[in-house]
């Protein structure tokens, strides 16, 4: 009877979480595989006709292939941030966690301020000008490394905590210095964490909108999610473009996901837990 | 958070070594932290501490123009303006209370036995992941009140259907329940975090004494997972007080100004060329999050200690 009750309670919760969490995706799907007459009537239904790869096609090719530049400006910008607060946030957990002192204080005040704090808009657009960043990817890519850091330092110290200080004394002992001791001994030695840290601000940072609308705008720049966006105005009918954009960006994740899954939701509670 | 206070106490004498010692160079340099910090500082802080003087002035980038308090005064005289800063506190509440509420009773749900529990789970979390831009602009089309899915759904039984985003009495509310949606699964992990790492003997202590399921439920998942529901809170009142992207997809502040809040509104201004309004804008956002994030944080800390 008990396995009886849970059995029942498990098919009652596939049903639910279907309708509730896979409804939408696959309408997404549906309409996007739509013709668009018929995308436009917004059902909930399966397409009479597939024509799935033809939107797809058709998305990416909309607007002078703005989807595909979208597409690789956000690689750049996801690359680049990523492997940027990689590097530079393990180095400061790294001497923050080694290292006792009066700065530890003001240091884990910041990390807070930098997780809690929401960024102010205009001025950084008024320092962006004045460096002559504004509307470049580099100043997006600083903005995303600013922005980004409180969350990796705080990921990155739990860890580093975790290796041994005999290591460290024993790479002294033979001779390496501080740059040596970090690159070749405990930066290796991170690699379970900083696989966690890519994966979670990969996503964070190709899934950010409101940092490229600020400080990127423009059609030449866009990133993926500021396409979908153009793409809802002019395309105004073509819900089946629409869709198709909003597939093509969905994939991304989606693989990371089917692949990582454990990974993300372990980096995304850890840095839960620890904010 | 404990691992911060556990880290700090395993520091070996060795390297805080008394001043007498040569003063040696630590194989720790300080300036391993220099490119973070020069970062931080320039694209994080400055802006922040500058937002309090801009805020007191009518600026366009290059020339400022000191006006006191003309902005804050402006901010709160105007109608939209205050409804923004009502509908902030609306959303962070209602999402935060709801992913709280669903996402413990998600997490007991599938931390107990039942079938396909890791498929389950991997399902609620995976809207964590998705564009916020896609969700909102999927929903907008699944809550079209005339041939909306949703609706159709609800007609299907017997119910009529709000006109959701449309409506300026449930547009916020529709966006509040699709964050829930998209967030509820982070909330979920944590919590089932938390209840995992509950000892076994609370579980077969209570079920030698016959207490019911509810009872388990009330009595030692609820208490024991506080740390969790901390972290959540917490969590989601940030997220809440500073959302942005889905209002901006769903509803742009709309209609009127029924669904504004400070951050749509901090863009707007910002849009249309009032910087100062605009920055003054963030400084109220500053000033509310925390006036409520910093006490909460420090009261939910203290309480933990007592436990």
């Amino acid at each position: 009877m008990r396995t009886g009750r849970h059995v029942w309670l498990g098919l009652l919760g596939i049903v639910l979480f279907a309708v509730v969490f896979l409804v939408p995706f696959a309408f997404i799907l549906f309409t996007a595989a739509k013709t668009q007459t018929e995308a436009g009537e917004l059902q909930f239904s399966l397409p009479t006709t597939w024509t799935l790869l033809q939107n797809l096609g058709d998305a990416l090719r909309a607007r002078d292939y703005m989807l595909v530049i979208a597409f690789i400006n956000s690689t750049v910008l996801t690359v680049a941030s990523v492997a940027i607060l990689v590097v530079l946030s393990a180095m400061v957990a790294y001497v923050v966690q080694r290292r006792e002192s009066r700065w530890n204080g003001v240091i884990n005040f910041l990390v807070l301020s930098g997780l809690i704090i929401p960024p102010a808009v205009v001025p950084t657009v008024w320092v962006l000008q004045e460096l002559g960043l504004f509307k470049t990817l580099g100043g997006l890519i600083l903005i995303e490394v600013a922005f980004g850091l409180s969350f990796c330092v705080l990921l990155f110290r739990a860890f580093v905590a975790t290796i041994p200080r005999d290591l460290d004394e024993a790479a002294i002992i033979d001779g390496a210095g501080p740059v040596r001791l970090f690159f070749k001994v405990i930066f290796p030695l991170l690699k379970s964490v900083i696989v966690t840290v890519v994966i979670v601000q990969s996503v964070v940072i190709f899934n950010d909108f409101a940092n490229p609308l600020y400080f990127l705008p423009g059609d030449e720049n866009a990133t993926v999610q500021l396409t979908v966006f153009n793409f809802q105005s002019q395309f105004n009918t073509q819900y089946n473009l629409l869709f198709a954009d909003i597939l093509l960006i969905t994939i991304p994740p989606l693989l990371l996901y089917l692949f990582l899954n454990k990974r993300i939701v372990e980096g995304m509670t850890a840095g839960a837990v620890k904010g | 958070m404990s691992t911060e206070v556990g880290t700090r106490r395993t520091v070996t004498p060795a390297v805080t070594a008394p001043a007498s010692s040569v003063r040696k160079k630590s194989p720790y340099p300080y300036w391993f932290c220099l490119p973070a910090a020069v970062i931080f500082f320039v694209f994080f802080v400055v802006p922040t501490f500058s937002s309090f003087f801009f805020s007191l002035t009518r600026w366009d980038l290059t020339d400022w123009e000191f006006i006191g308090l003309d902005n804050f005064i402006q901010f709160f005289q105007e109608p939209a303006l205050v409804m923004s800063l009502k509908n902030t506190l609306i959303y962070a509440v209602v999402t935060c209370g709801l992913k709280v509420v669903l996402g413990i009773l998600l997490a007991q749900l599938l931390t107990s036995q039942i079938i396909a529990r890791g498929l389950l789970r991997s399902v609620a979390f995976f809207p964590v992941l998705v564009s916020t831009i896609g969700v909102g602009l999927t929903f907008q089309v699944l809550m079209d009140p005339s041939n909306g899915v949703i609706n159709h759904a609800l007609a299907l039984i017997g119910i009529d259907g709000p006109a959701w985003l449309v409506d300026p009495r449930t547009a916020l509310l529709s966006v509040a329940l699709v964050d829930v949606w998209k967030g509820v699964g982070l909330a979920t992990v944590i919590f089932i975090a938390g209840i995992v790492s509950i000892p076994r003997e609370y579980f077969e202590a209570s079920s030698v004494d016959g207490a019911s399921a509810f009872r388990r439920f009330w009595h030692i998942v609820l208490p024991l997972s506080k740390p969790a529901i901390t972290t959540v809170i917490i969590l989601s009142l940030i997220g809440g007080l500073r959302s942005f992207d889905l209002i901006w997809a769903m509803t742009r502040g709309g209609p009127g100004f029924t669904s504004d809040v400070i951050a749509s509104v901090i863009y707007k201004q910002y849009q249309a060329g009032f910087y100062g309004l605009s920055t003054a804008g963030n400084v109220v956002l500053f000033l509310l999050v925390t006036a409520i994030v910093f006490p909460l944080y420090g009261f939910f800390t203290r309480r933990e200690v007592d436990l």
